[in-house]
């Protein structure tokens, strides 16, 4: 055993000699990834709210009025300007003002009083699908219920749903994407910080040095893991620390239980630094594929698509990325107040990697005979 | 006696390119051996074969009786090395550099302090202790590594062209402590290009192409057969044109080889055109000489760059 971590302490302990005496790398390290907590935390919105649209109202009666009223109470739709042609419509969305046109043709009121079926045109811009569904499915429902309060007198529904939504009651798009953001900057900071220090032994020859001492390659891994660890850990904190205060976002299950889980993520993404560190010869080879971690874990973690909808060959490859596995404990800690009993299956496969991680960067060591 | 280095039919390769073809040599102990040959020759991968790092494609060796394929472990704890890159912490101080290999080589309490106030003392650089290695002179840094290098006390040191770049003075410096650690029984194996530093070693080897061509002392190789073929001699012509001479001298009749030296030309003849170049060269000085050990190695390299087409 003592062979195996042999020279862990030494290393250790100048790894954190190291941290000490460059307080330019070490304050990137720690701002650069509150920074962007805070620029995403604040920019990203994904709440449909407010779109601007673009009204053609031929008909110009009481009736279309109404019906305009109740799509913007719907706080969906911002009738920002009116158009008083068809081509002007058109024109107002193509060239990006609007995003939504709605055009009420001159029948409308006289359909209505003559109980046959009047048409409303809602035009939208495909280009971004989220926007173009939820403006579909706001104006289907406005008119649904103008056509049942017109059906119906008395305004009696026979079926009312009454969404009630459990965790996130708000929906407010922070609780949601915050704790996704923590896995992804964490790793970005880890990955980085760890490769770096080890290539930078490479690129000044102490790397070599090293090999002629009797310090083991589990030693030198995991005494360089330890500062790191603790460093991000600390990073960890202060951004959950951010998250509830700044942003608002309640920890719904035992924060301990939370930081505990995060260990073995932290112990993979350190592990996958080190990886990267036996296959990049200079700073600038290991940066590159530290970055080159970043849009898998972004696209194909469920951090901002469902893996549920990904086509199987993707889901496979989502169970590769540990931030799969983080983002459920963190969403799962965090919105929904799960527990150990839920989340124990996605700490075991991460401490799996993290050890197969560490395990396989020593190897790539020893067969390297790392020079 | 064991010898403190051996090497036995030593070969590496790496898939088609043989970096080490076939090398064996035995060092005593307390020698200091210097190892010369050109960059690329082969130099460093025999030092990293004989720590442990490499294991060789065949022949084996020893360090301290130990063999380098089974007991590598072993072997660093009674190896030091030394790179030309020094292998410092630039940012952390010399004292904390000191302490920093003290511990990764296992030296603890007493024993560790001990260490580090020898090394002090035999390297002078106490007065520096408290700066970072980063803003030390390149001497100074080379004294510091070599202290990194041997404290741990190993009876072998290998030092893998440690005086690259280093001024005169700390180059002089740096060959007494060896030859201070040296009469403690302590054996050198130090590659280098500089001649003048090849001279100071008891023996040499001269590695070419992935091979041994040469080993012995200075006086041995300057006798080689090789480097002095029978029949030839080696002269020194001095003459106040050295540099507008080479050339004629080069085309004479009888001249081998010639090289400017200093003020002078030095050429390796053929003996019974001796007088007949005499002759030739009026108000030229000229005298046999011993060949120098840059004369050695420039004949063999270029005999066995002859051999190898």
């Amino acid at each position: 055993m003592k062979h195996l971590f042999r020279g862990l302490v030494p290393i250790c302990r100048k790894e954190f000699l190291h941290i000490v005496r460059d307080p330019g790398t070490l304050f990137f390290a720690l701002a650069i990834p509150m920074l962007q907590l805070f620029l995403f935390g604040f920019a990203i919105d994904t709440n449909v709210r407010q779109v601007a649209t673009v009204v053609f109202d031929e008909s110009r009666t009481q009736d279309s009025r109404q019906l305009l009223e109740r799509l913007a109470n719907s706080d969906v739709f911002q009738l920002k300007s009116y158009a008083r042609s068809k081509e002007e419509m058109y024109e107002a969305i193509r060239a990006g003002k609007d995003r939504v046109g709605i055009r009420i043709p001159y029948d409308y009121a006289r359909h209505l009083q003559d109980g046959s079926t009047a048409t409303v045109l809602v035009l939208l811009d495909g280009s971004d699908s989220n926007v173009a569904g939820q403006a579909v499915s706001t104006a289907t429902g406005v008119a649904l219920r103008e056509s049942l309060a017109r059906v119906i007198p008395n305004g009696k529904m026979p079926i009312e749903v009454r969404p009630s939504v459990l965790y996130n009651p708000a929906t407010r798009s922070a609780n949601f994407f915050i704790p996704g953001l923590i896995a992804i900057l964490l790793q970005v900071m880890v990955i980085l910080m760890i490769a770096l220090s080890m290539v930078r032994e490479r690129e000044r020859g102490t790397l070599e040095q090293l090999t002629m001492t009797p310090v083991s390659p589990l030693g030198l891994m995991v005494g360089k893991m330890i500062p790191y660890g603790v460093l991000s850990f600390m990073e960890l904190c202060a951004i959950l620390g951010v998250m509830r205060v700044v942003f608002q976002v309640p920890i719904h299950g035992n924060l301990l239980v939370l930081l505990a889980m995060s260990v073995p993520f932290l112990l993979t993404v350190l592990g996958l630094g080190l990886v990267i560190s036996t296959k990049a010869q200079t700073q600038a080879e290991a940066f590159q594929l530290a970055m080159g971690t970043i849009l898998p874990s972004v696209f194909l973690s469920g951090y901002i698509f469902l893996i549920e909808n990904m086509p199987p060959i993707f889901q496979g490859i989502s169970c590769l990325i540990p931030a799969t596995y983080y983002i459920r404990i963190l969403r799962g800690i965090i919105l929904r107040g799960a527990g150990i009993r839920e989340l124990w299956g996605d700490t075991t496969v991460l401490a799996a990697m993290g050890c197969a991680a560490v395990l396989l960067a020593a190897l790539q060591f020893v067969r390297r005979k790392a020079i | 006696m064991t010898a403190a280095i051996s090497a036995d039919h030593l070969t590496i390769r790496f898939g088609a390119f043989t970096a080490v073809n076939d090398v064996s040599f035995e060092i005593a102990k307390g020698e200091v051996f210097g190892f010369l040959g050109p960059n690329g020759s082969g130099k460093t991968t025999i030092i990293k074969a004989l720590c442990g790092l490499l294991t060789p494609t065949s022949g084996t060796g020893t360090i301290l009786g130990l063999d380098i394929r089974k007991d590598a472990e072993e072997i660093k704890r009674h190896v030091g090395y030394m790179s030309q890159r020094f292998g410092l912490y630039e940012d952390l101080t010399v004292a904390e550099n000191i302490d920093f290999y003290a511990a990764v080589y296992g030296l603890e309490g007493s024993n560790a302090i001990e260490r580090k106030r020898e090394m002090l003392a035999l390297t002078a650089i106490e007065p520096y202790m408290n700066r970072r290695a980063g803003q030390l002179s390149g001497g100074w840094k080379q004294r510091l590594a070599l202290a990194c290098a041997i404290i741990h006390s190993p009876e072998v040191v290998f030092l893998d062209e440690p005086t690259a770049g280093i001024d005169p003075v700390a180059r002089r410096a740096l060959w007494d402590l060896l030859f201070k650690l040296s009469g403690q029984g302590v054996t050198f194996f130090v590659t280098t290009h500089y001649m003048d530093e090849a001279e100071r070693c008891g023996r040499v080897g001269y590695i070419y192409l992935s091979k041994l061509v040469a080993l012995g002392t200075i006086a041995e190789l300057q006798r080689l057969p090789e480097a002095s073929p029978p029949g030839t001699e080696r002269i020194q012509i001095d003459t106040p044109k050295t540099a507008v001479m080479l050339d004629p001298v080069r085309h004479l009749q009888g001249v081998r080889e010639a090289t400017i030296f200093g003020r002078s030309i030095h050429a390796l003849i053929d003996s019974d055109h001796l007088d007949a170049l005499k002759a030739q060269l009026p108000g030229a000085r000229v005298q046999i000489i011993e060949p120098s050990l840059e004369d050695v190695f420039v004949t063999l390299t270029n005999r066995t760059m002859e051999a190898a087409k």
